[in-house]
């Protein structure tokens, strides 16, 4: 079937949703613009602009559920953004299940990292400017997935882009994360050029690039067009989603804050290319080449992300490698097209709120552990920080795929669709569950169980309420968000008008045969991660592995690669321009000048050269003019 | 009212007011310079609210005879192309006069501080004069004059290199204005009708050899001015010598006279001509942009850095200008004016930065940001305006140009995107070499932007992010006039290839 028609909409919340994006932006304005004077209360604006969007969008969401389920995609216009000879752009959001459900998770799971940060954040002298930044890139990401056009999902998409380079090289006077901050934007350029053909190809053949006029028209234009504007959308999304071959700045992220590292680098941000894959789902259902690249993309990257997760001793990287990994499940599942539509949303949601609890838990962790991130120097802190524990805790077997928690409902739908779809693609993707299993397991046995390695000097505590409160929240749509969103296929009947659905239903069973061995699988992986690192003592330094391990623990060498291919041979480019433009072309211009002159080497000297050049080219030229006059011969 | 020829006159009178101040009251003639201005620049707001879009071409039009025997008029009007590149000049010179408060005070200046106050004056004027003058003679004879001062305002207030600089720039301009003078005077006499008005020259001249050669006469003054790779190796040198007012003023508005030139005058004058070169064109402008981009990556001072980033971004525009669509020329004309107020920007942070640490080397450096956060953070946004990041005008422009140019040549667009990470490269590895990491011991009693400073960005900052969300207001100037221009060179318009309003229309009938 397919979506539901977009119709214009006016007055009542949902034409007020613009204040999403407008309150969060003015927070981040006013916190910029007013400097050190509003350093005391600064955060305190940056959490309330934040949850007043979050209500806005609760608000929207209860009108567009009020709507008949046919009706709930409404446009509001804004105001006539880009009017150009061809090209006319009017700048207005769309509302639907699809930008709604993104809305929500942005705000809410915002809203908390917000509250989060008061406390991590509270002995930073530049707190202020941490939350601008944090509502900047809210209003950024809101406008990101609420616009009704390529071209405001571009600006969104670059908007995030910004914040994200921002927050990453937070900490600026550290070489490390300026660097990472830096290496995070251009990786994400380049998938931004994708982006930006797509929307090119998009223009060129419907003339609009607003989803109205262009996603139910999309069965009009060729198998090629189709594959082609797929698979520069793609490349966009391979960027910002950080997926095979464009992953390699996700890890280096990790340099930001870490709270910034759960909102951004793990529930938000690189979830958007999830989003411009279903939001352009029209276009890849067209081209069955495009959808078999996306699964493609997502089985390489789930598989790799878990595989650079076993190796990291890192509490941070580890999870990024996780996050780069359940991304590759969503993006699997958005290949799949409208059966894998409703799960690929719903895993990102339970994702969301899982991840970004982990992430503030590793926070909360490191905040006790006077910022120490190896977790070889950790151990045994269950009993020193048991909030901490249990939240982690949850996220973990959530992760996992424990029964009945979030994961388990929402994974394994993806497991089952990608089965029907392609067996290959099924038994990698339960593979990658098995490994998600070991390196979960490690991560969380080696950070709150075993023997504490703990440097000396350092005191763990439980974090404060401002810190911890979140961390509950977070946990509990960790353990109920998944069963929420999948039974009954709520997730599925509810996005259905924005993203249409498949000819029949999926069938949800609490236990299915590939159900059973996906736990199986995942089992062996935890119960092994349990005998290396809960049982075993973990030795404090790092042995040096096998070396399959250290091809982990390079991240398999993408950056190396980078270097080998783009980064080195761009060096010698640039220095061989930079010569040849001193040389080559200035060299010839200024020979020639000198030869004109007939003072060979006088013109750096012109102190005496000058009046003698001046006059010689008035000379040359007008000899040049008379030259000419006889040529045209009529004066 | 003859708006025009006032707003030229006083920026001329001005100039001679403040020539005439005393010596020794280098303050008078500073305050005096802003005032006169500022005037300038409400009188042109003014002239601008009564400026109809949807009105004939030619607005505020002024024809007088000047040199009667020749068909010689002193005429000028403007259409919307020529009133916002107007507008970006006299918005940026009281800018520039604020920002240069102490540049003409060094001690090894070779003129009178009120010397170089007047000259921006007599500037400005003649900045006005080239993109109103509607007579092809008229326009050359600013083409030229122009040089004059800003020869000056290089060679006596500039840097180390200063002379070499000058000169350089002088040759390569008068080589240029050279050819166009030849092709100027055999389109004169080629066209017949002995006059230089350019409304009666649009399609007289048939033959297409003689179009070809005229072409390339105005052609290439516009590709050194604008200049094109690869014209381009005097504006480093030039750029990077001049007093950062000076550099703000030549990269800004005198280099826009040669893209301006081109849609104006190649285009229009020559457009059989201008269509068999276009893709010689397009390809010298793939290549400045990438070329460009490339060596600034490399640029190890500052000011030769944001030079060459120019460099990529006139590729932008000569691309936009010969891809003949009504985007990509708008976006061309709107990418003139953001480019001023982009590299603008950076041109005045980088001066004040040298004003203050006495170096232009980028590795002299370091860790700025956490001395003088206002100035880092202006220069970040300064520096993703030269990338285009959205939500700043720049990327309107830039992704017209692209999508414009893309709708007829898709290959150059792509390679042309590649600009977009190139430019991610050369402005953030800047930031990073100088206002991020430890701070550097040179740059640790580095003071922040001042109170005149920050006067100075501000504006440059807001009309950077403003037009960025809403570029309405430039476009509709902008429009109409590209595509009377489109018009006069006759080609076919873009079409696509799934035409989503026919298809409704269909489906309603």
């Amino acid at each position: 079937m397919e979506p539901a028609e977009i119709v214009q909409h006016s007055g009542g919340v949902i034409g007020a949703s613009w204040l999403m994006i407008a309150l969060p932006l003015l927070g981040a304005a006013i916190l910029l613009l007013t400097g050190r004077r509003s350093d005391r209360a600064g955060h305190l604006l940056g959490v309330a602009m934040s949850l007043a969007s979050f209500v806005v969008a609760v608000l929207v969401f209860f009108e567009l559920i009020g709507l008949g389920a046919d009706s709930r995609r409404r446009v509001v216009e804004l105001y006539d953004f880009l009017p150009s000879g061809s090209l006319d752009v009017k700048m207005g959001l769309l509302l639907d299940p699809l930008s709604i459900s993104f809305a929500l998770l942005i705000t809410g799971v915002g809203s908390l990292i917000h509250i989060y940060s008061i406390g991590y954040m509270a002995h930073d002298p530049n707190r202020r400017r941490f939350f601008a930044y944090l509502n900047l890139f809210v209003a950024a990401m809101l406008l990101l997935v609420l616009a009704d056009n390529y071209l405001g999902l571009y600006i969104g998409w670059e908007g995030v882009g910004l914040a994200s380079y921002l927050l990453i090289g937070f900490w600026q006077h550290k070489p490390s994360a300026a660097v990472a901050a830096k290496k995070a934007f251009i990786v994400n350029r380049v998938g931004d050029m994708g982006l930006a053909l797509g929307i090119f190809v998009i223009f060129t053949t419907f003339g609009t690039i607003s989803y109205a006029g262009t996603l139910p028209l999309a069965g009009n234009a060729s198998t090629g067009t189709l594959t082609l504007i797929s698979l520069a959308l793609l490349l966009g999304a391979c960027g910002k989603s950080a997926q095979v071959p464009l992953q390699s700045w996700l890890l280096d992220a990790m340099e930001g804050p870490t709270p910034v590292s759960a909102l951004i680098h793990a529930a938000t941000m690189v979830t958007a290319g999830v989003y411009l894959v279903v939001r352009s789902g029209a276009f890849f259902e067209g081209a069955p080449t495009a959808q078999l690249v996306v699964t493609i993309v997502g089985v390489v990257t789930l598989l790799a992300g878990a595989i650079i997760g076993t190796a990291k001793d890192d509490i941070k990287k580890a999870l990024a490698g996780s996050t780069m990994s359940q991304i590759g499940y969503m993006m699997l599942a958005a290949g799949l097209g409208p059966a894998g539509y409703a799960v690929a949303i719903a895993h990102l949601i339970a994702h969301g709120f899982f991840k970004a609890s982990m992430f503030l838990g590793a926070g909360s962790v490191m905040h006790a552990m006077n910022d120490e991130v190896n977790m070889r120097r950790y151990g045994g802190l269950a009993s020193v920080m048991k909030i901490t524990w249990i939240t982690f805790g949850l996220g973990y077997l959530a992760i996992i795929g424990f029964p009945l928690l979030s994961g388990y409902w929402t994974k394994d739908g993806i497991i089952e669709a990608a089965m029907e779809h392609n067996q290959i693609l099924g038994w990698l993707a339960v593979l990658g569950a098995g490994i998600t299993g070991f390196y979960m397991s490690r991560l969380f046995f080696m950070t709150f169980h075993g023997r504490r390695r703990w440097e000396e000097g350092v005191h763990p505590h439980e974090s404060p309420a401002v810190m911890t409160w979140p961390l509950i929240i977070l946990s509990i749509g960790s353990v109920f968000g998944g069963a929420f969103l999948i039974l009954g296929n709520r997730m599925f009947e509810f996005l259905a008008p924005a993203v249409g659905r498949p000819e029949e239903a999926p069938t949800v069973h609490a236990i299915s045969t590939i159900g059973l061995v996906t736990l199986a699988v995942v089992a062996v992986g935890a119960v092994y991660a349990w005998l290396r690192y809960g049982r075993a003592a973990v030795p404090e330094v790092a042995p040096r592995g096998s070396f399959l391990t250290t091809f982990a623990r390079r991240d398999l060498y993408g950056d190396a690669l980078n270097e080998a291919l783009f980064m080195r041979p761009g060096q010698w480019l640039t220095r061989i321009a930079v010569f040849f433009d001193n040389r080559g072309i200035d060299g010839l211009v200024n020979g020639l000048a000198a030869a004109i002159g007939g003072t060979s080497g006088r013109l750096r000297r012109v102190q005496t050269g000058f009046v003698r050049s001046y006059a010689l080219s008035i000379f040359f030229g007008a000899a040049l003019l008379v030259g000419a006059w006889f040529v045209v011969g009529n004066l | 009212m003859p708006w025009l020829s006032i707003l030229m006159g006083v920026p001329v009178l001005g100039a001679l007011a403040v020539a005439a101040v005393p010596k020794g009251n280098d303050r008078l003639a500073k305050q005096l310079t802003l005032a006169v201005s500022l005037v300038v620049l409400a009188l042109t707001l003014a002239m601008a609210f009564q400026f109809d879009p949807a009105g004939p071409r030619d607005q505020f039009a002024e024809v007088y005879r000047w040199i009667p025997a020749f068909g010689v008029h002193y005429a000028v009007g403007v259409d919307g192309i020529a009133l916002v590149l107007i507008a970006l000049a006299v918005v940026l010179v009281p800018i520039v006069v604020l920002a240069s408060w102490h540049d003409a005070d060094r001690p090894d200046a070779r003129r009178s501080v009120k010397t170089y106050f007047s000259l921006i004056l007599v500037l400005e004027a003649m900045m006005i004069g080239v993109f109103a003058a509607t007579d092809v003679f008229l326009f050359y004879v600013f083409f030229e004059a122009m040089l004059i001062p800003m020869y000056f305002m290089i060679g006596s207030y500039g840097g180390a290199q200063r002379s070499y600089a000058a000169v350089k720039f002088l040759l390569y301009s008068l080589f240029g204005g050279l050819l166009m003078l030849v092709a100027v005077i055999a389109l004169y006499s080629m066209a017949g009708k002995n006059t230089f008005l350019f409304p009666e020259l649009i399609g007289v001249i048939k033959d297409p050899t003689a179009q070809k050669w005229l072409f390339l006469g105005f052609f290439i003054a516009f590709a050194v001015k604008a200049p094109l790779w690869p014209f381009h190796t005097w504006l480093p040198d030039a750029a990077a010598q001049a007093p950062a007012g000076a550099a703000v003023l030549l990269v800004g508005v005198l280099d826009k006279v040669g893209t301006y030139g081109m849609l104006r005058f190649c285009l229009e004058l020559f457009p059989d001509a201008a269509k068999f070169f276009t893709p010689l064109v397009i390809t010298l402008s793939v290549i400045g942009i990438v070329y460009g981009a490339i060596v600034a990556i490399g640029q190890t001072d500052m000011k030769r850095l944001i030079a060459y980033t120019s460099i990529s971004h006139f590729g932008f525009i000569t691309m936009g200008v010969f891809a003949m669509t009504a985007d990509a020329g708008a976006g061309a004309t709107l990418y003139m004016v953001n480019h001023g107020f982009s590299t603008g920007a950076l041109f005045l942070l980088a001066g004040f930065l040298i004003h203050r640490r006495g170096s232009h080397h980028i590795s002299d450096y370091g860790g700025v940001q956490k001395v003088a956060p206002v100035l880092a953070g202006t220069f970040l946004v300064a520096g993703l305006s030269s990338l285009s990041l959205p939500g700043l005008s720049t990327f309107v422009s830039e992704f017209l140009v692209l999508i414009g140019t893309f709708e007829r040549y898709a290959v150059p667009s792509i390679i042309a995107l590649s600009g977009m990470v190139l430019a991610a490269v050369y402005i953030l590895w800047m930031y990073q070499r100088m206002m991020t990491g430890p701070t550097a011991e040179s740059v640790k009693a580095l003071p922040d932007l001042n109170v005149r400073e920050k006067i100075v960005i501000a504006p440059l900052v807001a009309l950077l992010i403003g037009f960025g969300f809403f570029p309405k207001p430039l476009l509709d100037v902008i429009n109409p006039a590209v595509k009377q221009t489109l018009t006069s060179v006759n080609v076919t318009p873009f079409a696509p290839a799934v035409p989503a309003t026919a298809e409704k229309k269909g489906a309603g009938q």
